[in-house]
Protein backbone atom coordinates (compact mmCIF):
# COMPACT_ATOMS: atom_id res chain seq x y z
CA UNK A 1 0.00 0.00 0.00
CA UNK A 2 1.24 3.40 -0.97
CA UNK A 3 1.92 5.63 2.42
CA UNK A 4 -0.16 8.89 1.98
CA UNK A 5 -0.12 9.96 5.10
CA UNK A 6 2.00 13.31 4.11
CA UNK A 7 -0.91 14.33 1.65
CA UNK A 8 -2.50 16.59 4.40
CA UNK A 9 0.53 18.33 4.60
CA UNK A 10 0.51 19.14 1.20
CA UNK A 11 -2.77 20.35 1.09
CA UNK A 12 -1.94 22.69 4.22
CA UNK A 13 0.42 24.06 1.92
CA UNK A 14 -1.39 24.34 -1.23
CA UNK A 15 -3.96 25.90 0.47
CA UNK A 16 -2.01 28.50 1.95
CA UNK A 17 -0.59 29.02 -1.39
CA UNK A 18 -3.96 29.33 -3.42
CA UNK A 19 -4.97 32.58 -1.02
CA UNK A 20 -1.85 34.45 -2.18
CA UNK A 21 -1.59 32.65 -5.55
CA UNK A 22 -2.04 35.85 -7.63
CA UNK A 23 1.60 37.14 -7.06
CA UNK A 24 3.27 33.77 -6.86
CA UNK A 25 1.70 33.00 -10.34
CA UNK A 26 3.06 36.19 -11.42
CA UNK A 27 6.57 35.80 -10.31
CA UNK A 28 6.67 31.98 -11.84
CA UNK A 29 5.97 33.60 -15.02
CA UNK A 30 7.52 37.02 -15.26
CA UNK A 31 10.73 36.58 -13.99
CA UNK A 32 11.70 33.74 -16.12
CA UNK A 33 9.99 35.62 -19.17
CA UNK A 34 11.71 38.75 -18.49
CA UNK A 35 14.66 36.62 -18.08
CA UNK A 36 14.53 34.86 -22.10
CA UNK A 37 12.92 37.41 -23.43
CA UNK A 38 15.76 40.42 -22.29
CA UNK A 39 18.84 38.12 -22.65
CA UNK A 40 17.59 36.18 -25.47
CA UNK A 41 16.87 39.12 -27.43
CA UNK A 42 19.07 41.65 -26.41
CA UNK A 43 21.98 39.03 -26.00
CA UNK A 44 20.79 37.17 -28.85
CA UNK A 45 20.93 39.80 -31.00
CA UNK A 46 24.75 40.23 -30.98
CA UNK A 47 24.88 36.52 -31.11
CA UNK A 48 24.93 34.57 -34.44
CA UNK A 49 24.07 31.30 -33.26
CA UNK A 50 24.52 29.21 -30.47
CA UNK A 51 25.19 25.19 -30.90
CA UNK A 52 23.29 25.97 -34.20
CA UNK A 53 20.45 27.58 -33.40
CA UNK A 54 19.07 30.96 -32.26
CA UNK A 55 20.05 32.45 -28.60
CA UNK A 56 16.58 32.49 -27.49
CA UNK A 57 16.16 28.78 -28.56
CA UNK A 58 19.22 27.70 -26.81
CA UNK A 59 18.24 29.81 -23.70
CA UNK A 60 14.80 28.29 -23.43
CA UNK A 61 15.97 24.63 -21.59
CA UNK A 62 18.20 26.88 -19.51
CA UNK A 63 15.28 28.98 -18.45
CA UNK A 64 13.26 25.96 -17.71
CA UNK A 65 15.67 24.50 -15.58
CA UNK A 66 16.72 26.98 -13.60
CA UNK A 67 13.46 28.53 -12.92
CA UNK A 68 12.52 25.00 -11.56
CA UNK A 69 15.52 24.69 -9.61
CA UNK A 70 14.69 28.48 -7.63
CA UNK A 71 11.05 27.66 -7.45
CA UNK A 72 11.96 24.03 -5.25
CA UNK A 73 15.11 25.87 -3.79
CA UNK A 74 13.05 29.11 -2.38
CA UNK A 75 10.18 26.66 -0.76
CA UNK A 76 12.31 24.24 0.56
CA UNK A 77 14.42 26.98 2.09
CA UNK A 78 12.64 30.03 3.27
CA UNK A 79 8.98 29.18 2.97
CA UNK A 80 9.57 25.81 4.64
CA UNK A 81 11.89 27.45 7.36
CA UNK A 82 9.37 29.95 8.08
CA UNK A 83 6.88 27.13 8.47
CA UNK A 84 9.69 24.93 10.63
CA UNK A 85 11.58 27.15 13.04
CA UNK A 86 9.01 30.96 12.88
CA UNK A 87 5.31 29.61 12.55
CA UNK A 88 5.78 26.23 14.46
CA UNK A 89 4.01 24.58 11.64
CA UNK A 90 5.94 21.33 11.98
CA UNK A 91 5.84 21.26 15.68
CA UNK A 92 2.14 21.02 15.86
CA UNK A 93 1.95 18.57 13.48
CA UNK A 94 4.35 16.68 15.09
CA UNK A 95 1.82 16.56 17.41
CA UNK A 96 -0.46 14.48 15.81
CA UNK A 97 -0.76 11.32 14.46
CA UNK A 98 1.70 12.10 11.96
CA UNK A 99 5.66 11.77 12.43
CA UNK A 100 8.44 13.54 10.71
CA UNK A 101 8.71 11.64 7.65
CA UNK A 102 5.35 12.61 7.07
CA UNK A 103 6.16 16.27 7.32
CA UNK A 104 9.23 16.00 5.02
CA UNK A 105 7.25 14.05 2.76
CA UNK A 106 4.16 16.44 2.22
CA UNK A 107 7.16 19.21 2.16
CA UNK A 108 9.17 17.57 -0.10
CA UNK A 109 6.38 17.01 -2.50
CA UNK A 110 4.92 20.27 -1.93
CA UNK A 111 8.09 22.07 -3.25
CA UNK A 112 8.66 19.70 -6.55
CA UNK A 113 4.73 20.69 -7.30
CA UNK A 114 5.59 24.10 -7.08
CA UNK A 115 8.33 23.84 -9.21
CA UNK A 116 6.43 22.25 -11.38
CA UNK A 117 4.12 24.92 -11.61
CA UNK A 118 6.87 27.52 -12.14
CA UNK A 119 8.27 24.66 -15.32
CA UNK A 120 4.85 24.34 -16.54
CA UNK A 121 5.01 28.17 -16.83
CA UNK A 122 7.94 28.43 -18.74
CA UNK A 123 6.67 25.64 -20.88
CA UNK A 124 3.79 27.64 -21.92
CA UNK A 125 6.13 30.32 -23.20
CA UNK A 126 8.25 27.82 -24.94
CA UNK A 127 5.36 26.94 -26.76
CA UNK A 128 3.38 30.16 -27.05
CA UNK A 129 6.83 31.45 -28.84
CA UNK A 130 7.39 28.34 -30.88
CA UNK A 131 10.87 27.34 -29.47
CA UNK A 132 10.36 24.47 -29.53
CA UNK A 133 12.05 21.99 -32.65
CA UNK A 134 8.95 19.42 -32.10
CA UNK A 135 6.21 19.84 -29.97
CA UNK A 136 5.74 15.98 -29.50
CA UNK A 137 9.84 15.57 -28.11
CA UNK A 138 8.88 18.59 -25.76
CA UNK A 139 6.12 17.04 -24.25
CA UNK A 140 9.31 14.63 -22.49
CA UNK A 141 10.07 18.26 -20.85
CA UNK A 142 7.66 17.08 -18.21
CA UNK A 143 9.38 14.14 -16.75
CA UNK A 144 12.36 16.59 -16.80
CA UNK A 145 10.80 19.03 -14.86
CA UNK A 146 9.58 16.84 -12.46
CA UNK A 147 13.05 15.15 -11.64
CA UNK A 148 14.90 18.76 -11.33
CA UNK A 149 12.07 19.92 -8.79
CA UNK A 150 12.54 16.58 -6.81
CA UNK A 151 16.26 17.25 -6.73
CA UNK A 152 16.42 20.31 -5.69
CA UNK A 153 13.63 19.71 -2.93
CA UNK A 154 15.45 17.11 -1.55
CA UNK A 155 18.54 19.07 -1.30
CA UNK A 156 17.11 22.50 -0.06
CA UNK A 157 15.07 20.49 2.71
CA UNK A 158 18.70 19.36 4.07
CA UNK A 159 19.85 22.71 3.78
CA UNK A 160 16.78 23.90 5.64
CA UNK A 161 17.83 21.51 8.75
CA UNK A 162 20.56 22.99 9.12
CA UNK A 163 20.08 26.50 8.91
CA UNK A 164 20.35 28.78 11.99
CA UNK A 165 18.31 31.61 10.34
CA UNK A 166 17.41 32.87 7.35
CA UNK A 167 21.07 34.95 6.47
CA UNK A 168 22.65 31.23 6.48
CA UNK A 169 20.68 30.42 3.10
CA UNK A 170 23.19 32.68 1.35
CA UNK A 171 25.73 30.49 1.83
CA UNK A 172 23.59 28.21 -0.38
CA UNK A 173 22.85 30.65 -3.25
CA UNK A 174 26.63 31.87 -2.95
CA UNK A 175 28.38 28.63 -2.63
CA UNK A 176 26.01 26.26 -4.45
CA UNK A 177 23.04 27.88 -6.67
CA UNK A 178 24.97 30.81 -8.66
CA UNK A 179 27.79 28.38 -9.62
CA UNK A 180 25.17 26.38 -11.18
CA UNK A 181 23.40 28.37 -12.97
CA UNK A 182 26.95 30.01 -14.47
CA UNK A 183 28.51 26.70 -14.53
CA UNK A 184 25.61 24.39 -15.40
CA UNK A 185 25.05 25.49 -19.24
CA UNK A 186 22.22 28.16 -18.34
CA UNK A 187 23.22 30.63 -20.70
CA UNK A 188 26.13 29.27 -22.92
CA UNK A 189 26.96 25.19 -23.33
CA UNK A 190 29.32 24.26 -20.78
CA UNK A 191 31.60 23.08 -23.37
CA UNK A 192 32.38 27.04 -23.95
CA UNK A 193 34.37 26.79 -20.73
CA UNK A 194 37.85 25.60 -20.12
CA UNK A 195 38.03 21.60 -19.66
CA UNK A 196 38.58 21.64 -15.83
CA UNK A 197 35.92 23.95 -15.04
CA UNK A 198 33.85 22.24 -17.98
CA UNK A 199 34.49 18.73 -15.39
CA UNK A 200 33.65 20.40 -12.49
CA UNK A 201 30.41 21.34 -13.91
CA UNK A 202 29.77 17.44 -14.65
CA UNK A 203 29.56 17.18 -10.63
CA UNK A 204 26.49 19.96 -10.47
CA UNK A 205 22.85 18.67 -10.84
CA UNK A 206 21.85 21.43 -12.62
CA UNK A 207 24.28 20.30 -15.51
CA UNK A 208 22.18 17.45 -15.99
CA UNK A 209 19.06 18.79 -16.05
CA UNK A 210 20.04 20.80 -18.77
CA UNK A 211 21.69 18.02 -20.40
CA UNK A 212 18.15 16.25 -20.08
CA UNK A 213 16.04 19.39 -21.20
CA UNK A 214 18.30 20.93 -23.75
CA UNK A 215 18.13 18.56 -26.62
CA UNK A 216 14.48 17.98 -25.86
CA UNK A 217 13.72 21.72 -27.03
CA UNK A 218 15.90 21.64 -29.56
CA UNK A 219 14.70 18.49 -31.09
CA UNK A 220 16.71 15.71 -30.27
CA UNK A 221 17.19 12.48 -27.82
CA UNK A 222 19.60 13.53 -25.24
CA UNK A 223 22.43 11.20 -24.49
CA UNK A 224 22.59 9.21 -21.62
CA UNK A 225 19.15 10.26 -20.64
CA UNK A 226 19.18 6.99 -18.05
CA UNK A 227 22.63 8.32 -16.34
CA UNK A 228 21.64 12.10 -16.11
CA UNK A 229 18.02 11.40 -14.43
CA UNK A 230 19.97 9.20 -11.94
CA UNK A 231 21.93 11.70 -11.27
CA UNK A 232 19.22 14.29 -9.98
CA UNK A 233 17.00 11.24 -8.32
CA UNK A 234 20.30 10.30 -6.79
CA UNK A 235 21.01 13.99 -5.20
CA UNK A 236 17.36 14.48 -4.72
CA UNK A 237 17.40 11.03 -3.02
CA UNK A 238 20.64 12.12 -0.78
CA UNK A 239 19.17 15.15 0.19
CA UNK A 240 16.40 13.82 1.45
CA UNK A 241 17.58 11.63 3.76
CA UNK A 242 20.09 13.88 4.80
CA UNK A 243 17.60 16.08 5.65
CA UNK A 244 15.49 13.36 7.63
CA UNK A 245 18.57 12.72 9.84
CA UNK A 246 19.46 16.43 10.42
CA UNK A 247 15.95 17.69 11.13
CA UNK A 248 15.65 14.76 13.55
CA UNK A 249 18.45 16.25 15.32
CA UNK A 250 16.96 19.27 14.84
CA UNK A 251 13.36 19.36 16.34
CA UNK A 252 13.13 16.40 18.24
CA UNK A 253 15.42 15.67 21.15
CA UNK B 1 17.08 16.06 31.15
CA UNK B 2 15.05 13.97 33.28
CA UNK B 3 15.63 11.00 35.28
CA UNK B 4 14.22 8.55 36.95
CA UNK B 5 10.83 9.41 36.30
CA UNK B 6 7.91 7.48 37.25
CA UNK B 7 4.29 8.86 36.33
CA UNK B 8 1.56 7.21 35.92
CA UNK B 9 -2.06 9.03 34.98
CA UNK B 10 -5.08 7.92 36.11
CA UNK B 11 -8.05 8.11 33.79
CA UNK B 12 -10.51 11.10 34.41
CA UNK B 13 -8.27 13.03 36.56
CA UNK B 14 -6.48 16.30 36.29
CA UNK B 15 -2.58 15.64 36.64
CA UNK B 16 -0.37 18.65 37.24
CA UNK B 17 3.40 18.46 36.75
CA UNK B 18 4.88 21.46 38.51
CA UNK B 19 8.53 22.77 38.41
CA UNK B 20 10.75 25.60 38.37
CA UNK B 21 12.27 26.90 34.22
CA UNK B 22 14.11 24.05 33.18
CA UNK B 23 13.04 21.30 35.80
CA UNK B 24 12.21 18.53 32.98
CA UNK B 25 8.15 19.20 32.61
CA UNK B 26 8.14 20.12 28.51
CA UNK B 27 10.75 17.00 28.29
CA UNK B 28 8.36 14.86 30.12
CA UNK B 29 5.67 15.83 27.75
CA UNK B 30 7.80 14.94 24.45
CA UNK B 31 8.53 11.95 25.85
CA UNK B 32 5.14 11.02 26.75
CA UNK B 33 4.34 12.02 23.20
CA UNK B 34 6.88 9.58 21.61
CA UNK B 35 8.59 12.45 20.28
CA UNK B 36 12.00 11.56 21.67
CA UNK B 37 13.07 8.71 23.04
CA UNK B 38 14.25 7.35 26.50
CA UNK B 39 17.72 6.26 26.75
CA UNK B 40 16.46 3.88 29.30
CA UNK B 41 12.91 2.73 30.53
CA UNK B 42 9.48 2.21 29.53
CA UNK B 43 6.78 5.16 28.56
CA UNK B 44 3.70 3.87 27.25
CA UNK B 45 0.74 6.32 26.06
CA UNK B 46 -3.25 5.19 25.98
CA UNK B 47 -1.25 1.56 26.29
CA UNK B 48 1.35 2.24 23.09
CA UNK B 49 4.89 1.69 23.94
CA UNK B 50 6.05 5.05 23.20
CA UNK B 51 8.06 6.37 21.05
CA UNK B 52 7.50 3.01 18.66
CA UNK B 53 3.66 3.69 18.27
CA UNK B 54 3.75 7.49 18.83
CA UNK B 55 1.30 7.59 15.69
CA UNK B 56 -1.47 5.30 17.18
CA UNK B 57 -1.25 6.86 20.48
CA UNK B 58 -1.19 10.60 19.37
CA UNK B 59 -4.19 9.73 17.67
CA UNK B 60 -6.53 9.17 20.71
CA UNK B 61 -4.61 12.44 22.74
CA UNK B 62 -4.89 16.31 22.16
CA UNK B 63 -1.91 19.18 22.70
CA UNK B 64 -1.91 22.41 23.55
CA UNK B 65 1.86 23.42 23.05
CA UNK B 66 3.51 25.76 25.38
CA UNK B 67 3.91 28.40 22.23
CA UNK B 68 2.01 29.15 19.45
CA UNK B 69 1.43 27.39 16.47
CA UNK B 70 -1.37 28.46 14.66
CA UNK B 71 -1.50 28.56 10.88
CA UNK B 72 -1.32 32.74 10.50
CA UNK B 73 -2.40 32.10 6.52
CA UNK B 74 -5.82 30.66 8.06
CA UNK B 75 -8.95 31.61 9.23
CA UNK B 76 -9.71 30.28 12.61
CA UNK B 77 -12.63 27.64 11.12
CA UNK B 78 -9.68 26.52 8.51
CA UNK B 79 -6.98 26.19 11.21
CA UNK B 80 -9.57 23.36 13.09
CA UNK B 81 -10.08 21.89 9.43
CA UNK B 82 -6.28 21.54 8.35
CA UNK B 83 -5.48 20.11 12.35
CA UNK B 84 -8.24 18.00 12.29
CA UNK B 85 -6.67 16.40 8.50
CA UNK B 86 -3.57 15.68 10.17
CA UNK B 87 -5.65 12.87 12.44
CA UNK B 88 -7.51 11.93 9.21
CA UNK B 89 -10.80 12.74 10.27
CA UNK B 90 -13.68 13.25 7.12
CA UNK B 91 -14.72 16.80 6.70
CA UNK B 92 -17.83 16.24 7.54
CA UNK B 93 -17.39 15.00 11.03
CA UNK B 94 -14.99 18.18 11.53
CA UNK B 95 -17.33 20.67 9.78
CA UNK B 96 -20.33 19.07 12.32
CA UNK B 97 -17.98 19.45 15.39
CA UNK B 98 -16.53 23.16 14.91
CA UNK B 99 -19.54 24.94 15.67
CA UNK B 100 -19.06 23.11 18.83
CA UNK B 101 -16.12 23.64 19.50
CA UNK B 102 -16.20 27.64 18.82
CA UNK B 103 -18.57 27.08 21.52
CA UNK B 104 -16.34 25.57 23.66
CA UNK B 105 -13.74 28.18 23.29
CA UNK B 106 -16.39 31.48 23.52
CA UNK B 107 -15.07 32.15 19.75
CA UNK B 108 -18.72 31.98 18.55
CA UNK B 109 -18.88 34.76 15.14
CA UNK B 110 -15.10 34.22 15.06
CA UNK B 111 -14.65 30.87 12.25
CA UNK B 112 -13.64 33.61 9.52
CA UNK B 113 -11.71 35.36 11.48
CA UNK B 114 -7.86 36.01 10.29
CA UNK B 115 -5.97 34.59 13.42
CA UNK B 116 -4.26 38.20 13.22
CA UNK B 117 -7.00 39.52 14.57
CA UNK B 118 -7.50 37.09 17.93
CA UNK B 119 -6.09 38.66 20.64
CA UNK B 120 -3.98 36.48 23.06
CA UNK B 121 -6.47 34.67 25.16
CA UNK B 122 -8.22 33.62 22.02
CA UNK B 123 -5.34 32.22 20.49
CA UNK B 124 -5.10 30.11 23.48
CA UNK B 125 -8.42 28.77 23.35
CA UNK B 126 -8.33 28.09 19.73
CA UNK B 127 -5.14 26.03 20.68
CA UNK B 128 -6.93 24.28 22.97
CA UNK B 129 -10.40 23.90 20.83
CA UNK B 130 -7.52 22.86 18.08
CA UNK B 131 -6.40 19.98 20.79
CA UNK B 132 -10.13 18.83 20.65
CA UNK B 133 -10.59 18.30 17.31
CA UNK B 134 -10.29 14.33 17.58
CA UNK B 135 -11.87 14.43 21.06
CA UNK B 136 -9.63 12.95 22.82
CA UNK B 137 -9.58 11.11 25.74
CA UNK B 138 -6.26 12.46 27.13
CA UNK B 139 -5.01 15.97 26.99
CA UNK B 140 -1.79 17.31 27.37
CA UNK B 141 -1.51 21.36 28.27
CA UNK B 142 2.32 22.54 28.36
CA UNK B 143 2.09 25.76 30.24
CA UNK B 144 -1.22 26.97 29.09
CA UNK B 145 -1.89 30.09 30.52
CA UNK B 146 1.26 31.67 30.60
CA UNK B 147 1.30 34.70 29.16
CA UNK B 148 -2.17 35.65 29.63
CA UNK B 149 -4.24 38.36 31.55
CA UNK B 150 -6.28 37.44 34.55
CA UNK B 151 -9.35 37.26 32.87
CA UNK B 152 -8.14 35.46 29.91
CA UNK B 153 -6.91 33.05 32.56
CA UNK B 154 -10.09 32.17 34.16
CA UNK B 155 -11.62 31.42 30.77
CA UNK B 156 -9.30 28.93 30.38
CA UNK B 157 -9.38 27.79 33.93
CA UNK B 158 -13.28 27.19 33.42
CA UNK B 159 -12.65 25.66 29.80
CA UNK B 160 -10.35 23.08 31.31
CA UNK B 161 -12.99 22.41 34.44
CA UNK B 162 -15.29 21.58 31.81
CA UNK B 163 -12.88 18.57 30.17
CA UNK B 164 -12.52 17.48 33.63
CA UNK B 165 -16.33 17.16 34.10
CA UNK B 166 -16.49 15.80 30.90
CA UNK B 167 -14.11 12.89 32.59
CA UNK B 168 -11.33 13.69 30.31
CA UNK B 169 -7.83 13.06 31.80
CA UNK B 170 -5.58 16.30 31.80
CA UNK B 171 -1.74 16.57 32.13
CA UNK B 172 -0.71 20.16 33.06
CA UNK B 173 2.44 21.70 33.36
CA UNK B 174 2.40 25.06 35.01
CA UNK B 175 4.50 27.10 37.47
CA UNK B 176 1.13 29.17 38.44
CA UNK B 177 0.60 27.55 41.82
CA UNK B 178 -2.52 28.92 41.99
CA UNK B 179 -3.80 27.31 38.88
CA UNK B 180 -2.02 23.58 39.75
CA UNK B 181 -4.39 24.47 43.22
CA UNK B 182 -7.29 24.53 41.60
CA UNK B 183 -7.55 22.61 38.92
CA UNK B 184 -5.41 19.27 39.69
CA UNK B 185 -6.65 16.39 41.63
CA UNK B 186 -2.67 14.90 41.28
CA UNK B 187 0.45 17.19 41.41
CA UNK B 188 4.28 16.28 41.10
CA UNK B 189 6.72 18.11 42.45
CA UNK B 190 9.32 18.25 39.51
CA UNK B 191 13.25 19.72 39.73
CA UNK B 192 16.05 18.65 38.02
CA UNK B 193 14.49 16.43 35.79
CA UNK B 194 12.98 14.41 38.91
CA UNK B 195 9.78 14.35 40.83
CA UNK B 196 10.57 15.18 44.67
CA UNK B 197 7.33 15.04 45.94
CA UNK B 198 3.67 13.87 44.57
CA UNK B 199 0.05 14.31 46.32
CA UNK B 200 -3.08 16.06 45.72
CA UNK B 201 -2.62 19.42 46.47
CA UNK B 202 -4.31 19.22 50.16
CA UNK B 203 -1.88 16.26 50.50
CA UNK B 204 1.48 18.39 50.09
CA UNK B 205 0.67 21.15 51.80
CA UNK B 206 0.07 18.73 54.70
CA UNK B 207 2.72 17.00 54.50
CA UNK B 208 5.31 19.37 53.83
CA UNK B 209 4.55 22.24 55.53
CA UNK B 210 3.03 24.18 58.40
CA UNK B 211 -0.68 24.88 58.16
CA UNK B 212 -0.39 28.91 58.63
CA UNK B 213 2.03 31.25 57.19
CA UNK B 214 2.44 35.17 58.67
CA UNK B 215 4.70 37.02 56.51
CA UNK B 216 6.34 39.98 58.84
CA UNK B 217 7.29 43.09 56.77
CA UNK B 218 8.18 46.83 57.61
CA UNK B 219 10.47 49.01 60.35
CA UNK B 220 11.44 46.77 63.25
CA UNK B 221 11.66 43.66 61.55
CA UNK B 222 15.18 42.72 62.84
CA UNK B 223 14.39 43.83 66.00
CA UNK B 224 11.44 41.57 66.09
CA UNK B 225 13.17 38.54 64.15
CA UNK B 226 15.46 38.14 67.54
CA UNK B 227 12.22 36.98 69.03
CA UNK B 228 10.38 35.46 66.57
CA UNK B 229 11.79 31.85 67.10
CA UNK B 230 9.76 31.04 70.04
CA UNK B 231 6.36 31.07 68.08
CA UNK B 232 7.35 30.21 64.71
CA UNK B 233 8.25 26.80 63.54
CA UNK B 234 10.73 27.37 61.28
CA UNK B 235 11.13 31.06 59.55
CA UNK B 236 12.45 32.60 56.70
CA UNK B 237 13.80 35.81 55.13
CA UNK B 238 13.19 36.58 51.75
CA UNK B 239 14.47 40.05 50.58
CA UNK B 240 12.76 42.36 53.16
CA UNK B 241 9.99 39.67 54.35
CA UNK B 242 10.13 37.43 57.07
CA UNK B 243 7.87 34.46 56.58
CA UNK B 244 6.93 32.87 59.66
CA UNK B 245 5.72 28.84 59.42
CA UNK B 246 3.78 27.64 61.88
CA UNK B 247 1.04 25.59 63.84
CA UNK B 248 -0.08 28.53 66.22
CA UNK B 249 -0.74 31.20 64.31
CA UNK B 250 -2.64 33.53 66.98
CA UNK B 251 0.95 33.41 68.81
CA UNK B 252 2.49 35.03 66.99
CA UNK B 253 -0.33 37.99 65.78
CA UNK B 254 -0.53 38.38 69.36
CA UNK B 255 3.22 39.08 69.76
CA UNK B 256 2.99 40.98 66.89
CA UNK B 257 0.20 43.42 68.16
CA UNK B 258 1.91 43.34 71.39
CA UNK B 259 4.51 44.41 70.20
CA UNK B 260 2.63 47.30 68.82
CA UNK B 261 5.92 48.67 66.65
CA UNK B 262 4.92 51.65 64.24
CA UNK B 263 6.04 50.39 60.94
CA UNK B 264 5.71 46.50 61.72
CA UNK B 265 3.26 44.71 59.39
CA UNK B 266 1.83 41.44 58.93
CA UNK B 267 -0.29 39.37 56.74
CA UNK B 268 -1.31 36.03 57.89
CA UNK B 269 -2.61 33.30 55.96
CA UNK B 270 -2.89 29.72 55.35
CA UNK B 271 0.09 27.94 53.79
CA UNK B 272 -0.53 27.31 50.08
CA UNK B 273 1.05 24.95 47.33
CA UNK B 274 3.52 27.79 46.74
CA UNK B 275 5.24 27.77 50.11
CA UNK B 276 5.57 23.87 49.64
CA UNK B 277 7.22 24.44 46.01
CA UNK B 278 9.62 27.09 47.51
CA UNK B 279 10.37 24.99 50.47
CA UNK B 280 11.12 22.06 47.92
CA UNK B 281 12.48 23.44 45.41
CA UNK B 282 14.25 26.90 46.98
CA UNK B 283 14.36 29.81 46.12
CA UNK B 284 17.31 30.99 44.02
CA UNK B 285 16.67 32.18 40.66
CA UNK B 286 16.53 29.60 37.99
CA UNK B 287 17.11 30.18 34.35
Amino acid sequence: MIDLAWYPVWLRNFKVWRKLAGPSLLGNLADPLLYMLGLGYGLGGLLQRVDGVPYLNFLAAGMLCYSVMNSATFETLYSAFSRMHVQKTWEAILNTPLGLKDVLLGELAWATSKAMLSGAAILLVIWSLGLQADFAMSLALLPVVVLTGFCFAGLGLAINAVSPNYDFFLYYFTLAITPMVLLGGVFYPPSALPDWLATAAGWLPLTHAIELARPLVLGRWPEMPVWHGAVLVAYGVAGFAASLVLTRRRLLR
Amino acid sequence: MVDGLDLELAPGRCHGLLGPNGAGKTTTLRLALGLIGADAGEIALMGHPMPQAGGAARRRVGVVPQTDSLDPDFTVRENLLTYGRYFGLPHAEMAARIPELLAFAGLEGKAEAPIASLSGGMKRRLTLARALINDPELIFLDEPTTGLDPQARHLIWQGLRRLIAQGKTLLLTTHFMDEAERLCDVISVMDRGRIIAQGSPRELIQAHIEPHVVEVYGEGLAAWRDCSAHFCRRCETVGETLFCYTDTPQAVVADLEAQGTAGLRYLHRPANLEDVFLKLTGRDLRD
